[in-house]
């Protein structure tokens, strides 16, 4: 939105209101498909959306007005909201000055279509060399996106970001047997390189083209930087959220300082780092953005909070405010990074007697993760035998709690990597976890 | 803003409250579509009024009040598709020009869509209590009550109340001459009680929806006490043995079943184009006992996942998946049915104007058969009876979905109530191994499906209570 629009919607707000924070963004994505190895379709999408946030009676009022209606309404809307909203508890921060973080590459702007239908070509291209008969879903994304922020209180500022990503779903069906392999890339710069993201999805082939059988017992279990991501992080994030510490859900909530995890695990939020698609200079809330330490050496030593969750709590927001789509303010990671540890990956299977490396959990978010389990079933996997890969696990399922199996570790992966652009994981060799499976 | 969208708008608003169709609207899309040498072009507009109460323990955390338009243009050039979505309405020429210049990167050969005549329609719903005409202060007022009633349970240290209403109008044109208006409300409300006892935190919850009609989420109290007892129960619960089990399924989670294990294997898109998963799917082939039947049935009065026509202006019909056990029908598009040789069934749906339809489910269930509950129990020396849910994924072939509730059976008879459990399976052996169909059919109108980042969609599901042989438990 026009800078001017947002200072009239404030302008009028502030007749009816003591305080008020108009919030824009717009953005602007162009996704290319491919289906079954062909190009299916070519997206433009533009969107935009302007939130007015209002202190009334003491109360906080809030409306959205999304795409191109709305805003006349805006005003109307956050003053009904307001008789029923929850008591305004902090002040809209007057910050002006904010350090500036690396999101925007113009080299993304510039990027046309026709050279990412390229791009998604050759990624295809090189898995089919590898697996003629795979069907690659693969999506080749680019965009930009404009975030404005104005309030009654001085506060003002603005960037914009770019965003460029590639991922790849490939499947292969033999009878009824469906093995499902990917992996996905992004930044906010532009990168041509297929060979990394193809790499990957080339070893989970190779890993997955014999079958092993594995049975229910415990077992310990390697959780590649993927299995991180889609098997431990559901409960972790609930748990360090500000809002789950403060109302006494999160079982982190009388924790700080004390030694909950692993010594050798440290955690930590940052919305500093360059091109990391969750990076950016300011919160949705107009709260300058920082590397903020959630677990040092397995001591817990922060959670994250957005502006009213912080001022409920007695402390300072963390610049966590995020709104998804643009709506109300919520505390919410920015990238978070899992610091690497010592041991190679090739050490790890090769100390395993019996066990499983795990790359894809389905589901792992379906059980009580406030109370730290996760478990579901096994979507790619492969079974170790006297430290060695042996194939894949079918028919498996996991089940554990962060915080037995976090608590210590048999080892650290020194090799790191992002996965999604917004979680920075070594894999995790865990000592003990339950796997059940058909038939015994 | 320019003056121009203003007046777009307001005509836009005005079609959902004249009995006739919308002259100017017409006129303009009918302009926009001519002349540009594609095979087919769509057009949608769309406005949506939303409302959104979330508690979190005794806060109100968030109450707020969203206005959405915009719309979007889909062109069909030689197979490929080009797709621009946008907020204003002005310009609609150039719009259509750039989706048809995407389509033309691809061009993958000639692609004929399903044949369909031309629609003219105009659907309003007939609501006694529109849930988004229900004053706020009426809205808050009930919720408040189930909140208190939760949070002064014994044991119950927070909750969670999520409720939205939202209605949306729309138009839907296309080159071939249909022009479609329709309004829609959807209302969700979701209850959860969380108890907590020295570190270990349990939680139940209640979900449910109506296509508007408000006194679906009225007189749940008793409800809001029974999930704030389950939820303190489940405090000294203990966790099933993993393992393999006979499972009882009630109606809601059964449904879920239906829809996550075999619905979603029954969208054509994952199907058209891949050979191998073809012969996985023929149709005439056995996939279960006599006593299966499986439906997709967007006809349905009510429904959460109801409608008269698709957001491709397919008018839908009642689709047999599996009848008898066989594999009868699948859902269609228009772009999967022609690929296919098969008839389009009005499935292809989009959750807002920001997205492409996709084939997806409407109201999904497994139709009764005769057997009774205690029936059910009667020969199980020891299994898992299975209620209520989390939640459900899959990956076609695999399937996973969560208890939100679980009771031991031992010796025909329901025992101690265990933790929330994971249910995971191969939909295939799954299916041959239902060896008992109840006569008491329940559909779930909770949550929404999510599929190709459209996320939530409204639909429905359901199913009598049913019986598992040899179904794999996830647990410590």
């Amino acid at each position: 939105m026009e800078n001017s629009l947002a200072a009239e919607v404030l302008r009028s707000a502030r007749k009816e209101a003591e305080q008020a924070e108009v919030f824009s963004v717009s953005s602007r994505a162009v996704p290319i498909q491919f289906e079954a190895n062909e190009l299916k379709q070519v997206q433009t999408k533009e969107s935009s959306s302007t939130a007015l946030r209002i202190f009334r009676e003491g109360r906080i009022g809030f409306a959205t007005a999304i795409g191109g209606g709305g805003l006349e309404a805006l005003v109307d809307m956050a003053v009904e909201t307001s008789q029923f909203g929850s008591s305004a508890s902090f002040q809209f921060p007057s910050s002006r000055d904010y350090s500036e973080v690396h999101i925007f590459d113009p080299k993304v702007e510039a990027i046309a279509m026709e050279r990412m239908v390229e791009i998604g070509k050759e990624l295809i291209a090189k898995i089919r060399g590898h697996t003629p008969d795979i069907l690659c879903d693969v999506q080749v994304t680019k965009g930009t996106s404009s975030v404005s922020l104005i309030n009654s209180q001085g506060g003002e500022g603005r960037y914009d970001s770019s965003f460029f990503g590639l991922s790849l779903e490939g499947i292969l069906v033999r009878d009824t047997d469906m093995l499902f392999v990917g992996d996905s890339a992004s930044s906010c710069r532009f990168s041509d390189n297929i060979d990394d993201l193809a790499d990957r999805v080339i070893w989970q082939l190779e890993m997955a083209k014999k079958k092993a059988a594995v049975s229910t017992k415990l077992l310990p279990i390697i959780f590649t930087p993927n299995g991180v991501a889609s098997g431990l992080m559901s409960p972790l994030l609930l748990a360090f959220n500000g809002k789950s510490v403060f109302e006494g859900a999160s079982p982190l909530k009388d924790k700080l300082g004390e030694q909950v995890f692993d010594k050798n695990l440290s955690l930590w939020d940052d919305a500093t780092i360059a091109y990391g698609i969750g990076s950016y200079p300011f919160d949705d809330e107009g709260v300058s953005s920082q590397r903020l330490p959630l677990v040092t050496n397995g001591v817990v030593t922060n959670f994250l909070y957005d502006l009213q969750t912080a001022a409920l709590a007695g402390t300072q927001s963390t610049g966590n405010g995020q709104r998804a789509g643009g709506g109300f303010p919520s505390p919410a990671i920015s990238s978070l990074i899992l610091s690497g540890g010592d041991v190679s990956f090739q050490a790890m299977v090769g100390d395993m007697k019996e066990g499983l490396i795990v790359e894809q959990v389905m589901g792992a978010e379906q059980g009580n993760i406030l109370g730290g389990d996760f478990g579901g079933n096994v979507l790619l996997g492969y079974k170790v035998e006297n430290g060695e890969i042996v194939g894949r696990v079918k028919d498996t399922m996991i089940a554990g709690n962060v915080y037995q199996v976090l608590k210590e570790l048999f080892g650290i992966g020194q090799e790191t990597r992002w996965v999604g652009g917004i979680l920075q994981t070594p894999p995790l060799y865990c000592s003990r976890v339950s796997v059940a499976t058909k038939g015994s | 803003m320019t003056k121009e969208s203003r007046f777009r708008r307001a005509a836009l608003f005005a079609f959902i409250r004249s009995k006739g169709y919308n002259r100017g609207m017409r006129d303009v899309i009918a302009e926009a579509l001519k002349g540009h040498g594609a095979d087919y072009i769509e057009i949608h507009f769309e406005e949506s009024q939303a409302t959104s109460i979330i508690y979190r323990g005794e806060r109100l955390e968030e109450i707020s009040r969203a206005r959405n338009s915009g719309g979007n243009v889909r062109a069909l050039v030689q197979g490929s598709w080009g797709f621009v979505s946008f907020n204003r309405l002005d310009g609609l020429r150039d719009k259509v020009a750039l989706a048809v210049e995407e389509a033309r990167l691809a061009s993958r050969g000639p692609l004929k869509l399903f044949t369909m005549e031309p629609v003219v329609d105009k659907v309003v719903p007939q609501l006694k209590r529109d849930a988004t005409t229900i004053p706020l202060a009426t809205k808050k007022e009930l919720l408040d009550s189930y909140n208190d009633i939760m949070l002064s349970s014994p044991k119950i240290q927070s909750s969670r109340i999520n409720y939205r209403d939202a209605g949306r109008q729309s138009i839907f044109a296309n080159s071939e001459g249909s022009y479609i208006e329709q309004a829609k409300t959807d209302l969700n409300l979701r209850l959860t009680a969380i108890a907590r006892e020295d570190n270990e935190v349990q939680q139940a919850g209640l979900s449910l929806g109506s296509t508007g009609e408000f006194s679906a989420v009225e007189g749940l109290h008793e409800q809001a006490r029974e999930i704030a007892r389950r939820a303190a129960a489940l405090l000294s619960a203990p966790q099933v043995k993993g393992g393999e089990y006979t499972v009882i399924l009630d109606p809601v989670l059964a449904g879920v079943f239906a829809h996550e294990a075999f619905g979603h294997l029954s969208e054509s898109d994952f199907v058209y184009q891949n050979e191998n998963l073809q012969q996985v799917m023929v149709l005439g082939k056995r996939f279960g006992g006599n006593h299966l039947n499986i439906v997709d049935d967007p006809t349905i009065p009510n429904l959460r996942g109801s409608y008269k026509y698709d957001d491709e202006g397919t008018p839908t019909g009642k689709t047999y998946l599996i009848r008898e056990g066989i594999l009868e029908g699948r859902l269609h598009s228009r772009e999967t049915a022609a690929k296919m040789g098969e008839k389009a069934t009005g499935n292809a749906r989009a959750i807002n104007y920001l997205f492409p339809p996709i084939v997806r489910m409407s109201n999904t269930f497994i139709e009764p058969a005769s057997a009774s509950f205690e029936g059910m129990l009667g020969d199980i020396e020891e299994g898992v009876y299975v209620k209520d849910w989390y939640g459900g994924t899959t990956s076609l072939e695999m399937f996973t979905f969560s208890a939100g509730e679980a009771y031991m059976i031992r010796k025909g008879k329901l025992a101690e109530l265990l933790r929330p459990v994971v249910l995971t399976g191969n939909v295939f052996t799954t299916l041959q191994n239902i060896d008992a169909i109840g006569n008491d059919l329940g559909m779930n109108e909770g949550g929404g499906c999510g599929k190709g980042g459209q996320f939530p969609l409204p639909v429905s599901n359901g199913s009598p209570h049913i019986r598992i042989r040899h179904c794999v438990i996830g647990g410590r």
